[in-house]
């Protein structure tokens, strides 16, 4: 079947389009990050059953996220962010107990500063030791009394912890897919998006070409390595690792467009329980990636998750961007015949 | 034990009688910075998670993975551009009869375009499946174009100078006969690919998520193009008589105009992104190319026909500014992708306008 020949937007079916004649339905996650724990189950899980690689046991000392980002030896990553305000009607219970606010804003400072200096500025994954130039900073730990004990109630905050589970997003208009010069990225039949290892020989365009910055060349493989959806699991009817051991159901896995249809029930109910601030990301076919395979439910915008709040598939801007190379290239040709012209003989 | 050291402060806290601990210390300092935390829609204060106020980010890092590329991608942008301006004046010289010109031409545009076999070879992740570029010819993939625009590009490049620097006595048997009939439509061919080898680069940098690459995606063909221009006029000025270099200084000429244009332009025109290239390592690699194409260019006008010795000097300019350049342009590039500023400021910009 021909595809069409579209470089953006929505597309009906994915599969059908990369040449996929008889293919199930479309299949991703649906990430519900109001339910997440930060347990990392998932984490876990992912490494396990794609015997995927350590990548370093060292803290990152930011927050109880030692995983840093997504990247070649992390295909899930639960990200923890501390907020001062409670989480919609959620009652903290803080009232009666001696908790001032928190040191989130004080480490966030020492570990961004220290990630100016870090090799790929902090885009490997973030276990490896940060040179620290300031030297060790106080975080008042250890200490002999309660945190927050020598506060007075004047200083009590509210406060919610977000966590989310991170993964690839398997768009519709895969940056990676697109750039990928040797197919080693190919478009599977349940719509995913995954890296064909034995061909892969480490150009790295697909690392540039993502703009969630998900995928990443494997140091000492030297190829790219991403979420696969847990191909091998599909192809026997399982569902993938993470939403297997996710406790919670925060990570529900499915066909995507029963995904989507229970994702806009959820933030309905959301809603009407007050958590005003719950909103949908990645699940809309119109946006710059013309939606996603792999979407969330966030309780703040996406940026403060390390998401980009609107990407857009580089591929889009393919015609625009050969066109001034065209003409840059005619230009340089007609300067070449006007110079030999020009000087005679 | 442990109970006798938790439970007074307990006891104590709820009237803000509690002693002056360690702990206490660093938050209360932390206190006043709070302030500036923005309250969000529904009242509440939310807390900024970088110092930075204009946006909010996860812990400042970065939204984007930096690229993987090392100096070898920015040297090939270099290499390759050389070759194919030396390619154009290879084939320019020879229908123009001018033979010490055709002659290093020739010979210039194959050696660099080894160098850049090599540079992007020795760049992947797997050397020994280079080869599986040519699996497949994919228009969405700049790089899948660029391979066989290459491919296209390399044999009459080959062919062109191994026919100058035949022995003599090779020159003479059929086979040398051969090389010789084939140059002149061998390097014609290559000179018409050229202009592709110098330009689909530009396409290459800004056809991914490395917001001051594809932002730029209007001016970097004729910076790189001018760039290629400039550093292969500029070779030939340095090797080639100056009696035969007047189209070499004409094309070096060209090439830096509209390079420094290009890139003028770029600088007003990008918005955020043009931040990239106007701080940092990005900034001071590109002011000296600025200043060393500038000053390749005055050479090259006043004094490039007159002495030799000027013509070298030009010659030598030209070709560490278009380096630079490159160099330049590749590391605003990796620096709008470590910054979260470069992806969020603009896309929440979006969003809202």
């Amino acid at each position: 079947m021909m595809g069409d020949h579209s470089l953006s937007g929505p597309l009906d079916d994915v599969a059908a389009d990369a040449g996929h004649l008889d293919h199930p339905p479309r299949v991703g996650f649906f990430t519900d990050t109001s339910v997440c724990i930060g347990c990392k189950a998932c984490e876990v899980a992912c490494k396990e059953w794609n015997l995927v690689p350590e990548d370093g046991l060292n803290l990152l000392g930011m927050s109880f996220d030692n995983t840093g980002m997504l990247g070649a030896n992390s295909w899930r990553h639960v990200a923890f962010i501390e907020q001062q305000r409670p989480l919609g009607n959620q009652d903290t219970g803080l009232a009666g107990l001696p908790t001032g606010p928190s040191g989130t804003e004080q480490t966030t400072e020492v570990v961004s500063s220290a990630l100016r200096h870090a090799e790929r500025g902090g885009g490997e994954l973030g276990t490896s030791p940060l040179p620290v130039d300031r030297g060790p900073q106080s975080l008042g730990m250890p200490s002999f009394d309660l945190p927050g004990a020598a506060t007075g109630t004047e200083g009590r905050t509210d406060f919610r912890w977000l966590m989310s589970s991170d993964v690839c997003k398997h768009c519709t208009r895969a940056g990676c897919l697109d750039v990928c010069p040797t197919g080693a990225l190919v478009r599977t039949e349940f719509g995913t998006v995954v890296v064909q290892q034995d061909i892969c020989n480490g150009c790295g365009y697909c690392v540039s070409g993502c703009p969630y910055g998900v995928i990443d060349r494997r140091p000492h493989d030297g190829r790219a390595q991403k979420c696969t959806l847990c191909y091998d699991r599909l192809r026997d009817g399982l569902e993938p690792a993470c939403a297997k051991a996710c406790p919670t159901d925060s990570i529900q896995f499915g066909p995507l467009d029963e995904l989507r249809a229970r994702a806009a029930q959820r933030v309905e109910q959301l809603h009407e329980r007050g958590v005003t601030e719950a909103r949908l990301y990645g699940h809309d076919p119109t946006d710059g990636v013309g939606g996603t395979g792999a979407f969330f439910l966030l309780l703040d915008e996406p940026e403060v998750y390390g998401l980009p709040p609107d990407p857009v598939v580089p591929t889009r801007d393919l015609p625009a961007m050969w066109k001034y190379a065209g003409i840059a290239a005619s230009a340089f040709l007609a300067a070449a015949v006007a110079v030999f012209a020009g000087s005679g003989r | 034990m442990g109970t006798s050291r938790g439970n007074p402060p307990l006891a104590e806290s709820p009237d803000g009688a509690a002693p002056d601990g360690a702990g206490a210390r660093t938050l209360d300092r932390d206190q006043p910075r709070r302030a500036r935390g923005r309250r969000d829609d529904d009242g509440s204060r939310e807390q900024t998670m970088v110092p930075r106020a204009e946006f909010r980010s996860y812990y400042g890092r970065p939204v984007l993975k930096p690229p993987v590329w090392e100096w070898k991608i920015p040297a090939y942008l270099f290499t390759g551009g050389l070759s194919a301006g030396s390619a154009v004046l290879a084939a320019g010289a020879d229908l123009t009869s001018r033979p010490a010109l055709r002659r290093m031409s020739r010979i210039n545009a194959l050696t660099t375009l080894l160098a850049s076999g090599y540079l992007l070879i020795a760049d992947l992740g797997r050397p020994e499946r280079f080869h599986h570029m040519l699996r497949v010819a994919k228009p969405t993939s700049p790089m899948s174009v660029g391979t066989w625009i290459l491919t296209m590009y390399g044999p009459g490049v080959g062919i062109a100078a191994v026919s100058e620097l035949l022995p003599a006595a090779v020159r003479h048997t059929m086979l040398g006969r051969l090389l010789d009939r084939l140059a002149r439509p061998a390097a014609v061919t290559s000179a018409v690919l050229a202009p592709a080898v110098a330009s689909y680069t530009a396409v290459l940098l800004s056809q991914t998520a490395a917001p001051a690459w594809h932002e730029a995606h209007p001016q970097l063909p004729f910076i790189f193009t001018g760039s290629a221009a400039a550093s292969a006029g500029g070779l030939a000025m340095v090797l080639t008589p100056m009696d035969e270099a007047a189209p070499a200084r004409m094309f070096a000429w060209y090439g830096g105009v509209s390079e420094l244009v290009a890139s003028k332009l770029m600088e007003q025109r990008l918005g955020l992104a043009s931040e990239a290239y106007t701080t940092g390592r990005a900034r001071q690699l590109r002011r000296w190319s600025q200043r060393l194409t500038a000053a390749g260019l005055a050479g090259a006008t006043l004094a490039g026909r007159r002495s030799r010795a000027a013509a070298v000097a030009s010659g030598l300019a030209l070709l560490a500014g278009s380096a630079l350049q490159r160099f330049g342009v590749f590391e605003a590039g990796v620096a709008s992708t470590k910054d979260p500023q470069y992806v969020v400021v603009p896309q929440r910009q979006r969003l809202e306008g």
